[in-house]
């Protein structure tokens, strides 16, 4: 291995630095589409279910029937937006979509209420969304368990037996996103996702382009070895993309209102190690891609197994093992699990070094990798 | 002889296309080698060969003592190369191109500067150093890629039909400049498709559909060939070797 010569390095970043300022309109967009993307995402990917739309067919109006869907409402989780007076009306409107959850107080409610009898009430849901299905059936077992216990009670104080004794009660404290909204977590995710997506394509186009244009020809007939070229090219787009991720982390905090737990100073710094990470990876493409046209692609096509693998949708620990080991291969799994350690948790290094690790191995790797596949040859 | 170039049976395919075909040609050092041949007749291709940029399908070669296929790096430290096509950074000043390659070619402070002034004022450059490299019109383009090239003082220059599209007073003032080169001691392989310019080079090697067909000083050329002057030389050398392949085809 010949040795690393820093004055080639060197100039290769000035000219790089030269070119990317002449480049407003590229330079724009790095700097403006994390930005957009963030705002774009940050209200789209909301996986929070309220306002289930409900209709109600209420066959026993009464003081108690009408207390029993106020309780429904009052959760906030439902919303009643429809009376129907009929099965067939209520199931036309569950298969429109307007309304995903049907309330059906039968005609006995009140009477049996009255006498102390069990009554039965029944919840028709749209079970296409599971997750908007399941929400309703828990929180609606909830709430018809709540009023069960309360009805109880009366009837127990009415017989004189005073206050109803629970014989085993569930007491739950919920860390790290006490109220947990989907967007307290959801934000970090997207912010590396992000990043990851953006910085990634600066280095694939940067170095294919010197492909296109033909001054490849000229730069590898030159002494240059491909490691002070490579590391030469990221080097300015360390500096893009940091000051990209800290616009991004501004809104994510100040807007979105997602406070960040841990050091600053720390996400900063593991940012930076993540943004070269991504970098080498656009690098990587670019050994691989012959016009701007397939960078793209290549860097699109990256982006749907990182969204699935890495842990940003779905939990990692629920997938099998072989599915595991591939998310390795995304540097997003590394930096999510740095992300949300240091926003939600507010843990340090000692509790994040696996994944440190783990990224800085990754980049290694893929450094090595587009080393091994550059060819100074023109063919 | 001391020789800057040597090769034999030098071969590149691509796919089924042989562009150079089992070509042998030695460049003594010191001279100009004029490199002649039709439009896709495989002179940037073997060019690129000499040069590192390609790897010979078979074959062999030496440029400046070191083997084309195993060693390219240390051949590129020492030539200097003109791309056919203009391949310095458009978005880039003249001068910011110029201290780019003395950066890469790992000039010093005080060698950077001195080399910088001695090569804009003979590429007829001063006064433009500020000047987009993409605004040059087609004859400053050339010079600036020369410039380029020079900058480290490689032994053997390599230029790849630096002069197509140039106007004649630049072009006479590019073959001063390699004259002048030759004289100090720098090998120059060149091709063009001009013969005015073929005419003051000391050898002239003419190669079609890949295969290296003559090789010579311009006068035993056309002595050989019985003509009047190198234009001729190129025409009847082509003629018959179109006319023997249709033979060829023929007897097949
Ligand atoms: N990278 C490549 N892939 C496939 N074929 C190629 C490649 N480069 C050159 N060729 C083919 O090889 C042949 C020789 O091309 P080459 O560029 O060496 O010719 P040339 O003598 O330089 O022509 P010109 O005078 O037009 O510059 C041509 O037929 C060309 O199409
Ligand atoms: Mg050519």
């Amino acid at each position: 291995m010949k040795r690393f010569v820093w004055e080639r390095y060197w100039s290769v970043v000035k000219k790089e630095v030269i070119q990317i300022k002449r480049d407003r309109p590229s330079l724009a967009i790095a700097l403006v589409m994390p930005l957009m993307l963030l705002f774009l995402f940050g209200y789209a990917v909301n996986t929070d279910v309220s306002d289930i739309k409900m209709a109600v067919w209420n066959q026993s109006p009464s003081a108690a029937s009408r207390e029993l869907v106020e309780q429904f409402v009052h959760t906030e989780i439902f919303q009643a937006t429809a009376s129907v007076s009929g099965y067939r009306e209520l199931e036309a409107m569950l298969d429109e979509g307007t309304v995903d959850v049907g309330l059906v107080i039968g005609p006995d409610y009140t009477r049996k209420k009255d006498r102390g009898e069990p009554a039965h009430i029944q919840l028709l849901i749209n079970g296409s969304d599971p997750n908007i299905a399941r929400t309703a059936m828990s929180n609606a077992q909830l709430i018809v368990q709540h009023q069960a216990i309360a009805l109880q009670e009366k009837n127990l104080q009415k017989q004189g037996l005073g206050e109803l004794q629970l014989p085993l009660e569930l007491d739950t404290r919920v860390l790290f996103n006490p109220n947990m909204e989907s967007i307290v977590f959801n934000i970090p995710g997207l912010i590396g996702l992000i990043m990851q997506n953006v910085t990634m394509i600066l280095t694939a186009f940067s170095l294919v382009r010197e492909k296109e244009r033909g001054t490849m020809e000229q730069l590898v007939v030159t002494p240059i070895r491909p490691l002070e070229l490579m590391l030469g090219k990221i080097t300015p787009y360390v500096g893009v993309g940091l000051f990209s991720f800290c616009l991004v982390l501004l809104v994510g905090t100040a807007w979105f209102g997602v406070p960040v737990k841990g050091s600053i100073g720390l996400l900063v710094a593991l940012s930076v190690l993540f943004l070269v990470t991504t970098l080498l990876l656009g690098i990587f493409i670019s050994t691989v891609a012959k016009t701007q046209l397939q960078a793209m692609q290549m860097a699109f096509a990256l982006i749907l197994p990182s969204v699935l693998l890495s842990g940003f949708m779905f939990p990692r620990d629920s997938m099998p093992v072989v599915i595991q080991w591939l998310g390795g291969l995304v540097p997003l799994t590394y930096f999510l699990e740095i992300l949300r350690g240091i926003f939600l948790k507010g843990v340090g290094a000692e509790a994040l070094w696996k994944d440190i690790v783990g990224m800085g191995a990754f980049s290694l790797l893929i450094l090595a990798v587009a080393i091994g596949r550059f060819r100074k040859k023109i063919e | 002889m001391n020789v800057a170039i040597e090769c034999q049976q030098l071969t590149k395919r691509f796919g089924e296309r042989t562009a150079v075909n089992q070509l042998t040609l030695t460049v003594p050092k010191g001279s100009i080698y004029g490199f002649l041949g039709p439009n896709g007749s495989g002179k940037s291709t073997t060019i690129r060969m000499l040069c590192g940029l390609m790897t010979p399908t078979t074959g062999s070669g030496t440029v400046l003592g070191y083997d084309v296929m195993t060693q390219s790096e240390e051949i590129k430290q020492r030539i200097g190369y003109m791309s056919q096509k203009f391949s310095l950074y458009e978005d880039l000043t003249v001068e910011e191109n110029l201290d780019f390659y003395a950066g890469v070619y790992q000039l010093g402070a005080a060698e950077r500067k001195q080399r910088k002034a001695e090569l804009i004022e003979m590429a007829g450059l001063t006064g433009r150093e500020k000047q987009l490299a993409g605004s040059l019109s087609g004859g400053w383009k050339q010079r600036l890629a020369l410039s380029c090239a020079l900058l480290h003082k490689p032994e053997l220059l390599i230029l790849d039909e630096p002069t197509a599209g140039v106007d004649p007073v630049s072009r006479r003032i590019f073959w001063d400049v390699i004259h002048e080169l030759a004289k100090q001691g720098i090998t120059v392989l060149v091709t063009t498709h001009y013969m005015d310019e073929a005419q003051t080079c000391d050898w002239i090697g003419f190669i079609f559909f890949g295969n290296l067909l003559a090789e010579g000083t311009p006068g035993e050329l056309i002595e050989r060939m019985e003509a009047n002057n190198l234009e001729d030389v190129f025409i009847e050398l082509v003629r018959r070797e179109e006319a023997r392949q249709a033979a060829e085809g023929g007897a097949r």
